[in-house]
């Protein structure tokens, strides 16, 4: 089926090219971020509308319009005096020639010759392009007003750190569910995700407040729920793998630098958390927190050049971390050993923050807890490089909130910045999610392989999600028109080019059955196992 | 209007030009409406024209009728009482060529010689003139002829004619109508005027 649209009048690579509607074609029924070939005389390209516009022939016409209730008038008049022009931006060459014949899709380099024929994309060529649902694709969903699947490459998809973006209620979680789900199905990597809201674990719940199945539910051999809140997560009737109790000496000077503003610390005061870090040793939050009035403390203050008030502020600061009632003197295990288990089993770890939804605990714990696992998996991978071991599981770290590490005050602090700049090196990347892009430090965002970006609609924030895209200006508007549901733009890394989507269904028995249908041969091999054990 | 032989034929062609031919009517008064499609021959070729003027005059030049109805009841009653007044005036129409028929093709354009002189005019029937307005090239001639009349008053002539032989009308005039809009794309008054004219 090809559906005609018009044809090419003019245009440029870098703007797009002008097409002229044909007079039986409606612009009202065209819409941003569809699809559509062009018959180019040697190729044919493929690309996506990003701008729609009126045109006159004579300008005298709008100056003296005519009488459009006439129905004679106005039928005679639409595409005639009177039409539809599209602006298309072409992104890639499909067949035509011997390269893109053999290796597929390539980017386009040049622009379609005057009045090539332009014609709605075809289920076809959009699979051609976007492939089909196979081992390492994931069917993420739909273009708009299709019926074919657009598919991530997952495996493409994790060697770079990501991000989800979207204004609050545009379905980031959703999307950020489906991805995990495909991630831990079609890909190597593992998650480690720090669940703020409870969401990924075992439930979560819909705009409507219907309760959703989570990653636990789904599938319960691969995912391992850790708590910080075990009464929570009892009440809730989740049944976790692990309660994480942090000890006062893992925390580090570096972790109270992040929590500078959260906390309302002064500078000098962040300064003094360092000195006596050197001082007291590795236990120095307990012994910070026990220097009472005493005169040996006031002889500590001295000796360290530390002001009195600059020590108060301080205190004030320690003691609201010190509340948080994770966090004890002495830890019974180790949090970030026991998370590792979990992931070097390729089972992926789920951090439940249940009541401690405030910042202070979120970033604490996410920090503290990455930095060491990405300190072990940064001796791994240099043992591995020295060939003394094997490469570890590919590890994504989901996060949320996370103009709050990544700001660009903090971000070349927290480890979450550096494992964003260094990228795949050492085996770790992020899932990013945020509803302020534009809180995150530019270098951040640059280094993001795939960005999904849900409805934005604060101008700011859609130009940091789109800075340093090519056609920039063009996709800003497709952007902003988003529907505020179950619409997504996706551009970058895993993709030949950007794509608007219809995310796939989530949340009803069929979806779900879909969802884990395609699990990996991992599952498949271990039923075999249990049918042979089981008949002996 | 019709006469022995054929029913359609409407006239004789008595002046003929490259660009339009004048024929009489073999009865008064009985010259084929504005706009009509009509046809004459010559040779091998079958010109078409539209229907673009009609006179009727004294068949002596320069003798002009009197007025004799001063007490006459009606103005049959006129023509009753001097049946020779019939024999004494004429009806000519001149028809602007428009295409020309060449074996089974039909061209849009000026056929390569005028019509000759006593050729038999004919109206097309409904089917031919259908036959002929499956192409729309012909407008181009009747829009940029210089004419007595207007040229967008014979252009909505014209397709008011033809669009009788349609049972769908409205499609008609739209189709017409919007190959016109493409023609007259930089006269919005003159679009404007003839759009007028033949809203159906």
């Amino acid at each position: 089926m090809t559906e005609r649209l018009g044809i090419v009048t003019s245009g440029s690579l870098e703007k797009g090219v002008e097409v002229k509607l044909d007079s039986p074609v409606s612009v009202e029924d065209m819409a941003v971020g569809r699809y559509v070939t062009v018959e180019g005389q040697k190729r044919r390209f493929f690309g996506m509308i990003t701008d729609i516009s009126l045109g006159v022939t004579d300008p005298r016409l709008t100056i003296t319009p005519p009488d459009v209730s006439d129905d004679f008038v106005a039928e005679v008049l639409a595409g005639t005096a009177t039409y539809g022009t599209l602006r298309v931006m072409p992104y890639l060459t499909i067949g035509g020639d011997a390269v893109s014949m053999l290796e597929g899709p390539q980017p386009v380099k040049t622009v379609p010759s005057h009045f090539s024929v332009v014609n709605l994309a075809s289920q076809r060529d959009v699979e051609l392009v976007f492939g089909k649902e196979d081992e390492r694709r994931f069917y993420i969903g739909t273009p708009l007003d299709m019926e074919t699947k657009i598919c991530l490459d997952l495996e493409e998809l994790v060697k770079r750190s990501n991000g989800v973006f979207g204004k609050s209620g545009t379905g980031k979680t959703f999307l950020t569910r489906i991805l995990l789900i495909g991630m831990l199905q079609k890909s190597t990597a593992v998650n480690l995700i720090f669940d703020m809201h409870s969401e990924y674990g075992w439930a979560g719940s819909s705009e409507g407040g219907r309760a959703v199945k989570s990653l636990k539910q789904l599938f319960p051999s691969s995912v391992a729920v850790f708590t910080l809140d075990e009464e929570s997560s009892r009440r809730r009737n989740v049944s976790t793998d692990f309660v994480v109790r942090i000890g006062y000496d893992e925390i580090e000077p570096e972790d109270v630098a992040l929590l500078r503003q959260t906390l309302n610390l002064t500078e000098p005061a962040v300064e003094a958390v360092y000195q006596l870090r050197r001082r007291l040793g590795k236990s120095w939050l307990q012994s910070t927190l026990d220097l009472r009035e005493s005169e040996e403390a006031k002889e500590l203050l001295r000796e360290l050049s530390i002001h009195e008030s600059t020590f108060q502020n301080l205190l004030r600061g320690l003691q609201t971390i010190g509340r948080l009632p994770f966090l004890v003197p002495q830890a019974p295990d180790n949090p970030v050993k026991s998370a590792l288990d979990y992931l070097d089993r390729g089972i992926n770890v789920v951090l439940e923050f249940g009541r401690y939804t405030d910042i202070t605990a979120y970033v604490l714990v996410a920090n503290l807890l990455t930095r060491r696992i990405h300190a072990q998996y940064r001796d791994r991978m240099e043992r591995a490089m020295g060939e003394a071991g094997a490469r570890p599981r590919p590890l994504v770290i989901t996060i949320e909130e996370a103009h709050k590490f990544l700001n660009p005050e903090v971000s070349s602090q927290t480890i979450f910045g550096t494992i964003a700049r260094e990228m795949r090196k050492y085996n770790v990347t992020l899932l990013v999610i945020d509803q302020r892009p534009s809180g995150i430090d530019s270098e951040v965002m640059s280094q993001m392989g795939t960005k999904i970006a849900c409805l934005l609609d604060n101008e700011r924030d859609i130009d940091s999600v789109l800075a340093g895209v090519s056609g920039k200006s063009e996709l800003k508007s497709v952007l902003a028109r988003l529907e505020s549901r179950q619409q997504a733009l996706i551009f970058g890394h895993a993709l030949p080019m950007p794509v608007v989507i219809k995310t796939r269904e989530y949340g009803s028995a069929r979806s779900y059955k879909e969802l884990t249908s395609g699990e990996g041969p991992e599952t498949k091999e271990q039923a075999e196992k249990d049918i042979e054990e089981l008949w002996g | 209007m019709s006469t022995s032989g054929h029913p359609d034929r409407v006239g004789e062609v008595i002046a003929a030009s490259t660009t339009d031919f004048v024929a009489q009517c073999y009865e008064l008064y009985q010259s084929p409406p504005l706009g009509s499609l009509v046809k004459t021959r010559d040779e091998s070729v079958e010109l078409y024209g539209v229907v673009c003027g009609a006179t009727t005059t004294s068949l002596e030049p320069g003798r002009r009728p009197i007025a004799r109805g001063k007490d006459e009841a009606s103005e049959e009653e006129i023509y009753r009482q001097s049946p020779q007044l019939l024999k004494l005036f004429r009806s000519e129409f001149s028809a602007l060529v428009v295409g020309h028929r060449q074996g089974d093709k039909l061209y849009h354009y000026l056929p390569p010689k005028p019509a000759r002189i006593h050729g038999f005019v004919y109206l097309c029937p409904p089917a031919e003139v259908r036959d002929f307005s499956q192409s729309f090239d012909f407008l181009n001639i009747l829009i940029n002829t210089p004419l007595p009349i207007s040229n967008d008053e014979l252009v909505a002539a014209v397709l008011r004619q033809m669009s009788q032989a349609y049972e769908d009308r409205h499609d008609f005039l739209v189709a017409a109508a919007r190959e016109l809009a493409i023609l007259l794309s930089g006269q919005l008054s003159q679009l404007k005027a003839i759009l007028g004219r033949i809203r159906p």
